[in-house]
C-alpha cells in the first residue's frame, strides 16, 4: 500500500512549528518511513505535486497571496491541519489587528510603497475548512506525533481540551497563583504543554490559547485581588493569542 | 540569435524564510543578481512599541524559531544596560549554557540535514540517512542533547519559558545539569566525526574576500558579549553600530539589507567569528581545525559546514565546563530597576550578529524598538556570491546553475523568517 503523502507548508511565522517535527529527533527517520514527505521545503529540496493526504499548516494570512494560496493547499489535501497559534488564531502578528497596519509599516520599512500587507493577521480557519487544530506557540511535539500516529493508525487522536489548570494538577505542581499570588492565566488557557511554566515557578502566559471552555472574567478579577493592573491584564491577553475571541473580549475589557 | 530561457524555481528548500532569485543573462552575461524577500511582514518593531519591558524576551523569540535564544539574549541584555541592571557571574555563566544549547541545536540541523546533501548529491537528510545512516544518527542524537539542554536551563527547545530580564525564573539544580553531562560528551565526540566526515568532501575552490564582522571578546569565543570588530579594523561598542553600519529597505521587498558605510558588503556567522576569535579557541580544538584542513581563518562559504563543526566541538566542551563550575546564585534573577534611557546590544546568533536596541520611558514601556538580524547583513554578501557563482558557470545548463545558486545560499543557513524564505530562482536569458 502507497504510504501517506504529507507536505508542511508555511504562511506567516518564526518557522518553530514545523522545526518540532524535525525536533522529534527519535521519531525522524520513523516518521519519515510511516509517510512519503512529499513536500517539506524546510527540509527538502524534492517537492512533490499534490493531492496529498495530509497537510500541516504553520502560520496565519497577511497577504491577499497567501489567501489565494491557502485556497490552493487546501484544494489540494485530504486532511488539513494547522499547527500553533499562528495558524489557529493568527499569532502574535495578530497584534496589528488592533492597530493602524499603515502606520506600524512606515515605522518598520523606509519605503512602505515596496510593502504590500493586509490590515489583519488572521487564523487559517478564518479562510478554508480545518480538520485539526494543534495548538501553541510552539505546538507540543508530543501532541503532534499522537496526531499523526493516530491518523496513521486510522483512530480518534487523544488531544485533551481541558485547560492548563488541570494539567498543573495531574502534574501535582504547587499552584504559583495560590503559593506565590503570581497572576497565571492556566485557568484558561488550553492544554498541551504540561503545565510547563508553573513548573518553572512563572504564571502561564497563555501561549496555547483559550481552552474550550473559559471564564476569563473570573480570572481577570483574581488577577486584580492579586495587584495586577488593568493594563497588566490587558497585556496578557493580548499577546500570543491576541486575536482568540475569548482573549480578545478579555482584553477590551481591560483596555 | 539571441538566447532567452528561464527558469522558476518555486521554493528555495533547507533554508528558512521566502524569498525570490533572479539572475538576469544578456549578451552571454550576467547583468544583475537580485534576491528578494517574500517573507510576509511581521512588524514586530512596530508592535512592541508600548510593552512593558518585561515581556519583550517572550515576544521577541518569537522572531524565530530556530534561534529564539539569540533574540531573548540580545533583547533582554539590551533593555539591562538601558536599565543599569548587572546580573552578574552566575547568571552570565547560566546564560551562555543556555545559549550552548541553541549553537548546537541549530549547527546539528544544518551540517547534516541541510547541508551536507548538497555536497553529497541528495534532495534532503532523510533520504541521505539511507547510505549515511550513521552520521545522520549522530547528528539527531547531538541535536537532541543541544534541544535537551535547553529544556533544563530554559524550559523547552523553541522559544524558552524560563528567560526573563536579570536572569531566569527557575535555576536548574545541579543534579539536573549534571545528568546531561554523558549526552554532551557524546555530542561532542559526534561533532568531532561530523568534522573528520565533512573535512573529505569535495570543496568548490573558492576565496571570498569579504569583510567579517563578530564579536570580540578579550577572554572568551564570543556569544552573549563583545565589541563589533571586523578584518577591516571595526571596533566599536553596540551603541556605536550605527555610525558604522546602514540599514537599507531594499526594492520590491520585506527586507532591510545591511551594509558598512565605507564599504558596503559583510559577512558575519560561523566563518568571521573563528576568523576573529581564532585565538580564543583551545589548543585541541585548533588541532582539529588543521586536521580538517582549516586555517586560522576561512574565506571559502562552503567549508563553513567545517567551522561549524569546530564550533559545535567547542560549544559542547563549554557547556560541560560551565555545568562542571556551575554555581547556582542566590537569586534567580536581580530586581528589575526601570528607567528612561536607551540601550542597544548584540549577541552570535548561530548564523552570526544580531544587534538589538531599545528606547525606554521611565516606566520601563517601549518607545522604540530596533532589530538586525543575521540575515538581513549578509543578504548583500550572498548576493555577491551568487553573481560570482551565476558569472562563472553561466554556460551550465540551467538546472546545474540553479542547484549551484541554491548551495550558495545555503552555505550561509539564512535565518528562516527573521529575513528570508520561498525563494523562487528565475533565471533571464536573454
Ligand atoms: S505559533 Fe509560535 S512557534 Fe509556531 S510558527 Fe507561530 S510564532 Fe512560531
Amino acid at each position: 500500500m502507497a504510504r501517506p503523502r504529507l507536505a508542511v507548508i508555511k504562511f506567516a511565522s518564526c518557522d518553530g512549528c514545523q522545526l518540532s517535527l524535525l525536533d522529534c529527533e527519535d521519531e525522524l527517520l520513523a516518521v519519515a518511513g510511516a509517510v512519503e514527505i512529499a513536500n517539506f521545503p524546510e527540509a527538502s529540496r524534492a517537492v512533490h505535486p499534490g493531492p496529498y493526504d495530509v497537510t500541516l499548516v504553520e502560520g496565519s494570512i497577511t497577504t491577499e497571496h497567501d489567501a489565494a494560496r491557502i485556497r490552493a493547499v487546501r484544494d489540494e489535501t485530504a486532511v488539513l491541519i494547522t499547527i500553533g497559534a499562528c495558524a489557529t488564531s493568527g499569532g502574535i502578528q495578530a497584534l496589528r489587528n488592533f492597530a493602524d497596519v499603515g502606520e506600524m509599516v512606515r515605522a518598520v520599512y523606509a519605503r512602505p510603497d515596496f510593502i504590500s500587507t493586509l490590515a489583519t493577521s488572521t487564523p487559517i480557519s478564518a479562510h478554508v475548512k480545518v480538520d485539526y487544530e494543534l495548538r501553541g506557540c510552539p505546538i507540543d511535539k508530543g501532541q503532534l506525533l499522537e496526531l499523526v500516529s493516530a491518523l496513521l493508525a486510522g483512530r480518534r487522536p487523544v488531544l485533551p481540551s481541558h485547560s492548563v489548570c488541570v494539567e498543573c494538577k495531574l502534574a501535582s505542581r504547587v499552584c504559583v497563583m495560590v503559593a506565590h499570588g503570581t497572576p497565571c492565566l492556566g485557568p484558561v488557557t488550553h492544554a498541551g504543554c504540561g503545565a510547563l511554566c508553573p513548573g518553572y515557578h512563572r504564571g502561564c502566559y497563555g501561549c496555547f490559547g483559550p481552552a474550550e471552555t473559559t471564564n476569563t472574567a473570573t480570572l481577570a478579577a483574581q488577577w486584580q485581588a492579586l495587584g495586577a493592573s488593568r493594563r497588566d491584564i490587558h497585556r496578557a491577553f493580548r499577546t500570543f493569542n491576541a486575536a482568540s475571541e475569548p482573549f480578545c473580549r478579555e482584553a477590551d475589557a481591560h483596555g | 540569435m539571441a538566447e532567452t530561457r528561464r527558469i522558476r524555481v518555486e521554493m528555495l528548500a533547507r533554508v528558512e524564510g521566502e524569498g525570490a532569485l533572479e539572475v538576469d543573462i544578456s549578451d552571454r552575461k550576467v547583468q544583475s543578481v537580485r534576491l528578494s524577500i517574500f517573507e510576509p511582514p511581521r512588524l514586530y518593531e512596530a508592535f512592541l512599541r508600548g510593552r512593558a519591558a518585561a515581556e519583550v524576551p517572550d515576544i521577541t523569540a518569537r522572531i524565530c524559531g530556530i534561534c529564539p535564544v539569540a533574540y531573548q539574549m540580545s533583547s533582554a541584555h539590551a533593555i539591562e544596560s538601558a536599565f543599569g541592571m548587572e546580573p552578574g557571574p552566575e547568571i552570565r555563566a547560566l546564560r551562555r549554557l543556555l545559549y550552548c544549547g541553541e549553537y548546537i541545536e541549530s549547527h546539528a540541523l544544518h551540517m547534516v540535514m541541510l547541508h551536507a546533501p548538497d555536497f553529497l548529491g541528495f534532495e534532503d537528510g532523510i533520504a541521505m540517512a539511507a547510505s549515511h545512516g550513521d552520521l545522520v544518527k549522530r547528528a539527531l542524537a547531538a541535536k537532541k542533547a543541544g534541544n535537551t539542554l535547553m529544556c533544563v536551563v530554559g524550559g523547552r527547545e523553541i522559544h524558552p519559558i524560563n528567560v526573563r530580564l536579570g536572569g531566569f525564573y527557575r535555576l536548574p539544580t545541579r543534579a539536573e545539569l549534571s545528568a546531561l553531562q554523558p549526552d554532551l560528551a557524546r555530542a561532542r565526540d559526534d561533532a568531532v566525526g561530523i568534522l573528520r566526515w565533512a573535512s573529505r568532501f569535495n570543496f568548490p575552490d573558492v576565496e571570498r574576500d569579504w569583510e567579517l564582522v563578530a564579536l570580540r571578546h578579550p577572554t572568551e569565543y564570543p556569544l552573549n558579549e563583545g565589541r563589533i570588530a571586523s578584518t577591516s579594523g571595526i571596533d566599536i561598542a553596540a551603541d556605536e553600530f550605527d555610525s558604522v553600519f546602514e540599514e537599507r529597505h531594499i526594492a520590491h521587498s520585506n527586507a532591510l539589507h545591511s551594509v558598512v558605510r565605507a564599504r558596503g558588503a559583510y559577512l558575519t556567522g560561523p566563518l568571521a567569528r573563528y576568523a576573529l576569535n581564532y585565538e580564543r579557541l583551545p589548543a585541541h580544538i585548533q588541532a582539529l581545525a588543521r586536521e580538517a584542513g582549516l586555517g586560522p581563518v576561512c574565506r571559502n562559504p562552503y567549508r563553513s559546514i567545517l567551522v561549524r563543526a569546530i564550533e559545535t566541538i567547542y560549544v559542547c566542551e563549554e557547556a560541560m565546563r560551565l555545568i562542571a563550575t556551575y554555581n547556582p546564585p542566590r537569586e534567580a534573577a536581580v530586581p528589575l530597576t526601570p528607567r528612561a534611557g536607551v540601550g542597544a546590544w548584540a549577541t552570535e546568533a548561530p548564523r552570526g550578529l544580531l544587534w538589538h536596541r531599545y528606547e525606554l520611558d521611565a516606566e520601563g514601556n517601549i518607545r522604540t524598538a530596533r532589530i538586525v538580524p543575521p540575515t538581513s547583513q549578509n543578504q548583500p554578501a550572498i548576493e555577491a556570491d551568487l553573481l560570482d557563482i551565476a558569472t562563472r558557470r553561466i554556460d551550465e545548463p540551467d538546472d546545474v546553475l540553479q542547484l549551484a545558486c541554491e548551495a550558495a545560499v545555503r552555505n550561509h543557513d539564512p535565518c528562516i523568517s527573521c529575513a528570508t524564505h520561498f525563494l523562487k530562482l528565475t533565471v533571464n536569458r536573454r
